[in-house]
């Protein structure tokens, strides 16, 4: 009996989910890599050196471009001919020699999830299931509207059919974890309200078609305070919508235009385990200094996982004196207010989730700023104010008004737009140029934006 | 008569510190493809029309959205394709609103390719034979070391070419040039 508990104990463990849960209540961050090889070998090898970083991390592996839009034959041709993917084509070497390339790395103190960027991730989903894995990520809205011309309707449909592939295991002891990308949509330049709203409605979504355990996206933006209202504003929704699965939060090192300076970069991503320690953030993807150059090695994802580990334990010890003036209750934050009037108006046009999505795409109720896909209105425009919020310049048919007072233009010029794109890289670059090395030898780095 | 595109010197369509420099690489774009929905909130076949597209391979969009804003800007009402555009849309796009000009925008490394296979098609369509086409952006992966790149894309049909380090003033330039019978219905006798 005490035996067959204790192997019940051991299997709930084993779930993303429950890692995640156990790490926060060690008082822990997860630290995750973006990581993805085109051989067995290379990527076997990147797993292992995040597993024994000493941190406590989870494993990613990264599809390469052809799997996530479904040319399975030309990631084979590719293998073949031993040119390099930019990920795994998981669909190409399938279940059976997945499953022994992670035989051995994957287990209950490494849970590993898949990351795809696909649209229609059918056949992503059935395969890495085969291969013993059961965490992912994605979402009809946030992998449809940035990146595919995929009708957002068609997407819907198939996220409905992956989210069921992704529970088909759940009587078989298989926890199967989702995330929203929701929260990160195009990158930049979206306010924090429109995505802690997508990331609530993705996860309702998840939620609706099977999902017990999932976790709920936010990217770092442009200004500190402001992301600290917009996740303490994710959590306090979720509490209220989510109140009987378990979810978690997961925070993106800020995914724009990156800095140049090597300081610069590392201070952004130090910048961002800050804040996900004093929001409450579980769990927290990071980037690399040579993410503006190119793409990283595995040796420098291991020392991002390692800095960023390290800041955010500084950040824990500091304890809450470390955080600033913080509004007295969420709910006052223009954030919440906005991402619960923008969740309601959508869940008020349909009780199918994904119908609602669509409908409220459809009337521009959500409206994804700058987004050029068919089936977003893009008539909403947001802009930068002089503190380096992110505010609704134009709200064009959503329930919100334009919170953009500084100034009295309605339309954005280019030069001004530009500055926007590269707002975060020009100032962390800046103030890295700044502070010379040699002045500050051992001193902690200091963020622009504390 | 092709026109010389280094009378423009060879130019990013924006400075060097654009906006696809570092963003945010998106996944490529999917393969089910459907023509731009909403067709009627697109502008009707107007004067000085300008039409922003990418490739077929790219799915970035902000170098489209700062020309959009720019050439809005500078007074040409735009139609925005997006991105991972293939040839066939591009094409049946061009024949239906008769832009005066085409600015194609592509910044993952790879439109050098996309870019002469697209010129081709566009050149081989009787409608099309005279528009205004021009390109820009990262156009391969040696990040403009590549001297003969510009000249090649206009052999195959370009009427500019914009790589480099070179800012939107190169284009503005180019757009000024225009004849206004150009601007009126994006052809006239070369």
């Amino acid at each position: 009996m005490n035996s067959s508990i204790q192997l019940a104990e051991r299997r709930s463990d084993t779930s993303f989910g429950g890692f995640v849960a156990a790490a926060k209540a060690a008082g822990d961050l997860v630290v995750q890599p973006r990581m993805g090889f085109s051989t067995v070998e290379q990527m076997r090898a990147g797993l292992i050196a995040v597993k024994n970083a000493g941190v406590r991390a989870t494993g990613t592996i990264t599809l390469d471009s052809y799997t996530r839009v479904g040319l399975h034959g030309s990631a084979r041709r590719a293998l073949d001919n031993s040119d390099n993917l930019n990920g795994y084509p998981l669909v190409a070497h399938g279940p059976v020699v997945t499953r022994a390339m992670l035989d051995g790395v994957m287990d209950e103190t490494f849970p590993i999830q898949v990351r795809h960027g696909a649209a229609l991730p059918g056949e992503i989903f059935l395969t890495l299931m085969a291969a013993g894995l059961d965490a992912t990520e994605g979402g009809p809205v946030s992998y449809c509207l940035p990146y595919s011309r995929t009708p957002l309707h068609v997407a819907v449909d198939a996220w409905t059919r992956a989210c069921e592939v992704l529970t088909s295991r759940a009587d078989q002891g298989q926890q199967p974890h989702l995330e929203s990308f929701g929260g990160c949509m195009l990158g930049q330049l979206c306010p924090p309200s429109l995505l802690v709203a997508l990331s609530l409605l993705e996860g309702l979504f998840f939620r609706q078609h099977g999902l017990q355990d999932i976790s709920l996206s936010y990217a770092q933006q442009t200004n500190l305070d402001q992301d600290i209202e917009a996740i303490r504003a994710l959590r306090a929704l979720a509490d209220d919508l989510l109140p009987d699965v378990r979810w978690h939060v997961v925070l993106y090192t800020y995914m724009g235009v990156f800095p140049r300076t090597e300081e610069g970069a590392l201070t952004l991503l130090e910048d961002s385990a800050r804040l996900a320690v004093r929001s409450g953030a579980e769990r927290l993807i990071v980037k690399t200094p040579a993410e503006a150059h190119r793409i990283p090695t595995v040796a420098e994802n291991v020392r991002a996982l390692e800095i960023a580990a390290s800041a955010a334990e500084a950040e824990r010890l500091l304890g809450p004196a470390a955080v600033g003036t913080r509004p007295s209750a969420v709910e006052d934050s223009s954030v919440y207010q906005e991402a619960r009037t923008l969740v309601e108006a959508c869940l008020e046009l349909s009780p199918d989730i994904g119908t609602a999505l669509r409908t409220a795409f459809a009337r521009g109720y959500l409206d994804v700023p700058y987004c050029l896909h068919p089936d977003n209105a893009n008539r909403a425009r947001s802009v930068l104010d002089p503190q380096g919020r992110l505010e609704w310049l134009q709200t064009g048919s959503m329930p919100i008004a334009s919170s953009y007072q500084a100034g009295s233009a309605s339309q954005l010029q280019a030069a001004e737009f530009l500055d926007m794109l590269n707002f975060v890289s020009n100032g962390f670059d800046t103030k890295a140029l700044n502070a010379r090395p040699g002045d500050r030898r051992g001193e902690p780095r200091r963020s622009l934006t504390s | 008569m092709i026109r010389d595109p280094i009378r423009s010197r060879p130019a990013h369509l924006t400075s060097i510190r654009g906006p696809w420099a570092t963003a945010h690489l998106p996944p490529q774009g999917n393969t089910v493809i459907e023509p731009i929905a909403r067709q009627s909130r697109a502008p009707k076949p107007a004067d000085k029309l300008v039409m922003v597209t990418s490739v077929a391979s790219d799915s970035h969009t902000w170098n489209l959205v700062f020309l959009q804003i720019l050439l809005e800007e500078l007074g040409f009402p735009v139609v925005n394709l997006g991105s991972c555009t293939p040839d066939d849309l591009i094409v049946e796009e061009c024949r239906r609103l008769r832009p005066a000009v085409l600015v194609v925008s592509s910044v993952n490394g790879h439109g050098h390719i996309d870019g002469r296979r697209l010129i081709a098609r566009l050149r081989a369509d009787r409608e099309l034979q005279d528009l205004r086409v021009v390109i820009g952006g990262k156009l391969d992966v040696t990040g403009g070391a590549d001297p003969t790149l510009s000249r090649t894309l206009v052999d195959a049909g370009f009427d500019a070419v914009f790589s480099g380090d070179a800012g939107p003033a190169e284009l503005q330039s180019f757009l000024s040039q225009l004849s206004p019978k150009v601007l009126a219905n994006g052809r006239e006798d070369r």
